[in-house]
């Protein structure tokens, strides 16, 4: 019962034909039996999840239930849980237990959902590839040889293993999207603003979305359907209400206006992700779609206004982690300064280190306008290369990443080598637009293990509802998302 | 040599709102360490702010109180910095778009001239909370109660040319907030801070001297003590041949002396950038004039206001109009006895006597309006004189007695029998034969010395104009 | 652009991070090679550009003030590394 989809399991609780206890049971026995592999979660919260499911249970024989009640999820471990261990993929967070929980977690605990546990994930969200986690890099359950993607792999990696039903992510720069299409699953990342940030742990402030993780459009729909929605907590988040996310899921396509970036078609895409590409988009013509070439001439700018903006945000977002209050403190700190900086340096992964420095730079003084404020002039460059490109089609799509899965350690010599991965990916969260990556395809590892292809479907301001309608006829069309790796 | 101070006043002032600027928590003053201090306001992971639409009523209402521009489109800012009382790391405060912009004040100086200082701007942030370093043996403990109360900081022109004006300033700026009803500006408490930004020039020079910055002054008086002994600091160490060191200082009121704050010396470099967990507060028309009809009338206003109604002298309105309490305690007067003369002489002598004897403010009178109204009321009606109104007032201090209970039991109340003052009249003039003589041949100026007889006799209750007329008429006679 | 070991000391300081000697040159050059990737950036030219701080155009929502905070310090207190009679303890402030 573990692999099917949330849209089929919550027909089949709604038939009687397993309980929510049954089904929380078969996915810990899962995890059980097959995390110790993946190293997709940080914390089971087994007791919680029997909790809930018997909660859930009560209500569904109570008539009180909703589409999602009795589904068991995982929580990346950057939202926190009231009472849970919260550690953001961070020895600084190793001992946190949060005291309050996050919108998105009392969201999905009122639809009446079972929290089996918190997804591994990289270090604050910083990185592509789940290898700067504290707690141990995650697999990829196509291939443990290789990355699930990050920074919410242990998110995609779970999904993809079927350890849960569905996933919640964060993407900053891709880290739903990415791992998504290393993991051939969905990933969805909404407009900026749409899902209240309140007790998400934050990474870059103004680029930080989250979002669901899962098995299908339709899925993913559902998720919005309890995520979305304005929080008086976050000012940042929008004030008016979500629409349903299912009504318009079979809404048709023709007429639909495609536009493929002659940017992400240029040199660096490899072949078998193109190929990918271009069978989706014949897909999509044959739904009656229509496909033309938009320019998005400041894109290849987008990695470097983002390692400025993201960084500078972070730099600042991570200076509460100080020893003070709650998580890590040095051992015997000799004075003030000592604690801070021993607290942090031993706290904080190298990479964590790197973007915080990077960050304090370009804020510094005489550094400021050549670096931070260029990053954002760069920023409105590349939102107005979208508004323009959405004058003329409805949705943009193109690669989610240039290749598929990389191994565990191939990269890490040189960050900015894995930071160019993030080039079709990082563009839309400077610009703040909804993203989904869907499977469209699959390519061979020389071992022979099949890895997957994601290609991104990008819409326009809160046009959330339409994406979702577009990647799930595609979906209704193929089967790229109902294959599974042999777990 | 003669020497100019140059003065620029960095005023913290907390906002009295009932919640933080960001988050819900309390603001109560004197509460048990960190019982105030919510999951935002000590930056656990994940919290974020919403501004508080009272604070930024408050900011506005000052702007307009002091004829500012009002910023239609403010920014907050990050300003990073760590110090253990700074939980999130950083500083939310507003560095390029202020929510108020350039504005001006006006002070009285000792010789009764105005000038105009101006105000550069003034900016919403968030107070700190505070280290205390007693009892824990080497360590620090740290009180977040405080962390995240709104501070407006209002930024003054370095226009102040001495200690003096710079209290002037400061009291006035007091004044202002205290009208406003957007802080109860207790410097004791720290609702109100002062940090001075000083330099010295030799007279006449165009370029300012290399300034100072002292912090931590937390009453006028340690501001006037503070900018005078820095300034003498500067000059002494410019007279022997030495240079100003550009740094922060401390006062400490203990010592009358600033020191080094050295700790804070380490390269600052704060930093800025917009916080983006807030966007921009935009402001229109509508919403000033909301702010504006809310509008206490202020004290210019109504000083001209109590020359025009009351017909009081321009110095009298001027004193009584200094506070908003000091003007209000007046008008109930004025409503209580009908006069408004009688009520601005009282108030501004006998009652100011009393209160600055005993360093009072109006506000601790041990005189209510309603007595002191009773007081003036029955001056009115002749039931007593104003000499004997003194009396009464004396009497009045350290009981609760009503006015008219006094007069009664004291037998205080003025003789207005005829038959009675006539009496005393005749024999006054039949006791002193030489001095009728004199005031029959032409000598008027006589006339005073039967009245004072006569009021002595009557131990100073007879009504003054009855013995007057009645003296002519018996004299004459 | 390339930082110098003393680049990397005084950013390091600023973010109250300890860098060993032994780690510096090393943190130079992966920092220094990250702001190479940046300096593209520099390629083009944004002077009549209006910097974007935010995706979201919106303008700031206000909270009414009221106190919706409870006192949880005992229970906020547990997470905490030292505290003593409700307050946190740290290595003692030099004013």
């Amino acid at each position: 019962m573990s692999r099917r989809t949330v849209a089929e399991l919550s027909r089949s609780l709604a038939k009687g034909e397993f309980s929510s206890t049954e089904l929380t049971r078969d996915y810990l026995a899962r995890i059980r039996a097959h995390n110790a592999l993946y190293n997709a979660y940080i914390t089971v919260t087994e007791d919680l999840a029997l909790a809930q499911a018997a909660a859930a249970d009560a209500r569904r024989a109570r008539g009180e239930h909703g589409p999602l009640t009795g589904i068991p999820l995982a929580h990346k471990d950057i939202f926190c849980i009231q009472d849970v261990l919260t550690t953001c993929g961070s020895k600084m967070l190793a001992n946190f237990v949060a005291p309050y929980n996050a919108t998105v977690v009392e969201r999905f605990n009122a639809a009446g959902t079972v929290t089996l546990g918190k997804t591994n994930m990289d270090e604050f969200a910083m990185g592509s590839s789940n290898e700067t986690s504290y707690f141990g890099p995650v697999r990829n359950p196509w291939d443990p040889e290789r990355v699930p993607g990050g920074s919410s792999g242990g998110s995609a990696a779970a999904v993809a293993a079927d350890l849960c039903a569905m996933a919640t992510g964060t993407d900053t720069g891709g880290s739903i999207r990415q791992p998504a299409a290393f993991c051939g699953i969905t990933g969805f990342k909404p407009s900026y603003g749409r899902i209240s940030r309140w007790g998400m742990i934050a990474f870059a402030s103004s680029l930080d979305q989250a979002g669901p993780i899962c098995k299908s459009a339709e899925d993913a729909a559902l998720m919005m359907n309890v995520m979305a929605g304005p929080d008086s907590r976050d000012s940042t988040c929008v004030d008016s209400a979500a629409p349903n996310y299912m009504t318009s899921l079979n809404d048709p396509l023709k007429g639909l206006r495609i536009g493929v970036p002659k940017q992400h078609l240029a040199k660096g895409l490899g072949a078998e992700v193109e190929a990918a590409l271009q069978a989706a988009l014949k897909v999509f013509e044959g739904l009656g779609a229509t496909v033309k070439e938009v320019d998005l001439p400041n894109n290849h700018l987008s990695v470097s206004a983002y390692y400025v903006i993201a960084p500078a945000e972070a730099s600042a977002n991570l200076s509460r982690f100080d020893g003070v209050r709650y998580g890590y403190r040095c051992a015997n700190p000799a004075n003030l300064e000592d604690m801070y900086k021993r607290s942090r340096s031993e706290g904080f992964g190298n990479e964590v280190k790197r973007r915080i420095m990077v960050g304090t730079y370009a804020l510094s003084a005489g550094y400021y306008d050549a670096y931070y404020i260029k990053a954002q002039q760069i920023r409105r460059l590349i939102k107005q290369d979208f508004d323009k490109a959405f004058q003329e089609v409805d949705v943009i799509i193109g690669p989610t990443t240039p290749h598929t899965a990389f191994k565990v350690g191939e990269k890490n010599d040189d960050p900015v080598t894995m930071y160019l991965e993030d080039i079709y990916t990082i563009g839309v969260n400077l610009a703040g637009l909804p993203g989904i990556s869907i499977p469209a395809g699959s390519a061979k590892a020389p071992n022979g293990k099949p890895l997957p292809i994601g290609i991104q479907l990008v819409g326009n301001d809160f046009a959330e509802a339409r994406v979702l309608n577009i990647a799930h006829q595609f979906q209704q069309h193929t089967d790229w998302h109902l294959q599974r790796p042999e777990v | 040599m003669v020497w100019e101070t140059v003065i620029g006043l960095e005023v913290h002032v907390q906002l009295a709102t009932k919640s933080k600027l960001f988050s819900g928590s309390s603001t109560t003053f004197g509460a048990a360490p960190n019982t105030q201090a919510g999951v935002y306001d000590l930056a656990m992971p994940g919290t974020l702010p919403v501004l508080n639409e009272q604070a930024l009523r408050m900011a506005v209402k000052f702007g307009l109180a002091v004829d500012a521009e009002i910023g239609r489109r403010s920014v907050f800012d990050r300003k990073n910095y760590f110090y253990p009382d700074l939980p999130k790391g950083y500083q939310v405060s507003q560095l390029q778009f202020p929510t108020v912009g350039k504005g001006s004040l006006q002070i009285t100086l000792e010789d009764g001239s105005e000038k105009v200082i101006g105000i550069t701007r003034a900016h919403l942030e968030e107070d700190a909370g505070k280290s205390l370093h007693e009892d824990f043996e080497g360590l620090s403990g740290i009180d977040l109660n405080r962390a995240g109360t709104a501070l407006l900081e209002i930024v003054s022109e370095p226009e102040l040319r001495s200690a003096k004006e710079a209290v002037a300033y400061l009291k006035k700026l007091h004044s202002i907030i205290r009208y406003l009803g957007i802080s109860d500006g207790n410097m004791a408490q720290g609702s109100m801070r002062c940090d001075a930004n000083v330099s010295v020039r030799k007279l006449g020079a165009t370029e300012f001297g290399t300034r100072t910055e002292i912090k931590n002054i937390n009453s006028f008086r340690f501001v006037e003590k503070a900018i005078l002994h820095e300034a003498q600091r500067q000059i002494d160490i410019i007279e022997d041949g030495g240079r100003i060191i550009q740094e922060t200082r401390l006062y400490d009121d203990d010592r009358d002396e600033t020191r080094s704050m050295r700790s804070k010396e380490v390269a600052n470099d704060y930093r800025y950038f917009p916080e983006p967990d807030l966007l921009p507060i935009v402001i229109d028309e509508a919403y000033i004039e909301s702010v504006r009809a809310e509008l206490p009338e202020l004290s210019i206003a109504k000083r001209a206001r109590f020359v025009s109604q009351y017909g009081l002298s321009d110095y009298d309105a001027g004193v009584l109009s200094s506070s908003r309490e000091m003007a209000d305690y007046f008008e109930e007067v004025v409503k209580i006895c009908g006069d408004a003369k009688l009520s601005a002489n009282w108030v501004t002598g006998d009652l100011q006597a009393l209160l600055n004897k005993s360093d009072l403010e109006i506000e601790q009178s041990p005189v209510s309006t309603q007595r002191l109204g009773a007081l003036i009321g029955r001056i009115k009606d002749q039931t007593i004189s104003s000499k004997i109104a003194k009396t009464v007032f004396e009497a009045l201090l350290g009981n609760t007695h009503s006015v008219d209970e006094i007069i009664e039991s004291q037998g205080l109340k003025q003789v207005t029998d005829t038959g009675a003052i006539e009496q005393l009249v005749d024999e006054v003039i039949a006791a002193n034969p030489e001095q009728v003589a004199q005031f029959r041949a032409g000598k008027d100026k006589v006339f005073a010395f039967f009245i004072g007889q006569a009021m002595k006799a009557s131990k100073g209750k007879a009504n003054p104009e009855q013995l007057n007329a009645l003296l002519q008429q018996k004299l004459k006679a | 652009m390339a930082l110098e070991r003393s680049d990397v000391e005084k950013i390091a300081h600023l973010a109250r991070l300890h860098i060993d000697a032994a780690e510096a040159q090393e943190v130079a050059g992966r920092i220094s090679s990250i702001l190479a990737l940046i300096d593209q950036m520099q390629s083009i030219d944004t002077h009549d550009v209006a910097p974007l701080a935010h995706p979201f155009d919106a303008i700031q929502r206000l909270r009414k003030d009221e106190v919706t905070e409870v006192d949880q310090r005992e229970y906020l207190q547990k997470i905490a590394p030292a505290t003593q009679d409700g307050l946190y303890l740290v290595p003692k402030v030099i004013e």
